[in-house]
C-alpha cells in the first residue's frame, strides 16, 4: 500500500492499495486504532478483490474534509534532513544500548572509542 | 474541495531540478507485474510484513542514511513502545509517537486476533527506504527480504512504503 500514487503507478506491483493521505502515515493516523484497523480492513480486502496483475484500489479515506494540504506538498525546497554513514538513533539511550549490543557495529565502535 | 492525488514525481523532479541535483531516475516497471492468485481465504493466511519507515527496536543499530540497504527483523511481540524511527526523507513526528501509522503492529495483532489475518509471521522486517542506488535494492536487499519471507513461510506479504 502506498500514500503516492504515482508512485504506485510507476513501480507497478502486482497489487497496491492507495491511501490519499500526507506522507509518513501510509497506515493511518496516530493514536486512532479504529481508524488505523479500518484503513488496514480495506487494503487487506484488496488481497482478495483485486483480479488483475496491476490493479490498484483507492481505499475510501480523506486525510482532511479540505484537500489545500496538497498545495504545499515537495513545494517547499528539499526539507530532507542532512544524509549520515553512521546510524542515527532516536535517542542517545538507544545508542548506548546498541553499543552494548552490537560492539563490532562499525560507526558505533568508532564513536564508543 | 477535492483535489487529485498529489503528483509526487513532477514536483520532485522539479524540485531536485531547481536545487540543481542532477534527475533522479524513477523506477519504471512497464512489464505486467507477476501474478499470484490468492489460493486460500485470508484468515488462514500467515502474513508477512515490511517496511521502509526505518523502524528499528531500540537495542538494534539504527539505520543510517546514506544508502543504507541493510534491514531489521522485529519480533511480533515487541513492544510498541519500544519501536524507533531513523530516516531522512519524511517527518517522523508522528511515526515516532505511534509507529502504527507507518509500522501497523498493533493493527496486524489485533486482526490476528479477530482471526481476520490468519496468523502474523514471526518477525516483520524493515528498512530506510531512502536509497538512491536501485541496484542495490534490486541486487541486494530484495532478495534477501524474499528469503526472510520465504523461511517465515508466509502466504501473503504487506509493503508498507512510506
Amino acid at each position: 500500500m502506498g500514500s503516492a500514487l504515482d508512485i504506485l503507478q510507476s513501480v507497478h506491483p502486482p497489487r497496491a492499495a492507495f491511501l490519499d493521505y500526507l506522507l509518513g502515515h501510509t497506515t493511518g493516523k496516530p493514536f486512532e486504532p479504529e481508524l488505523q484497523r479500518a484503513i488496514l480492513l480495506e487494503a487487506l480486502e484488496a488481497f482478495s478483490s483485486l483480479t488483475q496483475p496491476g490493479q490498484i484500489k483507492h481505499l475510501p479515506f480523506r486525510w482532511a474534509e479540505d484537500d489545500s494540504w496538497k498545495d504545499g506538498v515537495m513545494n517547499d525546497g528539499d526539507t530532507r534532513t542532512p544524509r549520515h554513514d553512521t546510524p542515527q538513533y532516536q535517542t542517545e539511550e538507544d545508542r548506548i544500548l546498541a553499543e552494548q549490543n552490537n560492539p563490532e557495529a562499525c560507526g558505533v565502535c568508532e564513536t564508543a572509542a | 474541495m477535492q483535489k487529485p492525488p498529489v503528483d509526487y514525481i513532477k514536483r520532485i523532479t522539479a524540485n531536485y531540478a531547481a536545487l540543481g541535483y542532477k534527475t533522479y531516475q524513477w523506477v519504471q516497471n512497464e512489464d505486467t507485474p507477476p501474478w499470484t492468485p490468492l489460493a486460500k481465504p485470508l484468515s488462514e493466511c500467515r502474513l508477512g510484513l515490511i517496511a521502509s519507515g526505518g523502524i528499528y527496536v531500540t537495542g538494534q543499530v539504527a539505520f543510517h542514511t546514506k544508502d543504507d540497504f541493510s534491514f531489521r527483523a522485529i519480533p511480533k511481540a515487541v513492544a510498541t513502545s519500544d519501536l524507533r524511527t531513523a530516516h531522512f526523507a519524511y517527518d517522523q513526528t508522528d511515526a515516532r509517537r505511534d509507529p502504527n501509522v507507518v509500522f501497523p503492529i498493533d493493527t496486524l495483532r489485533r486482526l490476528e486476533e479477530e482471526g481476520v489475518i490468519g496468523k502474523l509471521a514471526d518477525h516483520a522486517f524493515t528498512f530506510m527506504g531512502g536509497i538512491y542506488s536501485t541496484r542495490k535494492v534490486r541486487e541486494a536487499l530484495a532478495p534477501q527480504l524474499t528469503e526472510q519471507l520465504k523461511a517465515e513461510r508466509v502466504d501473503v506479504a504487506l509493503l508498507v512504503p512510506v
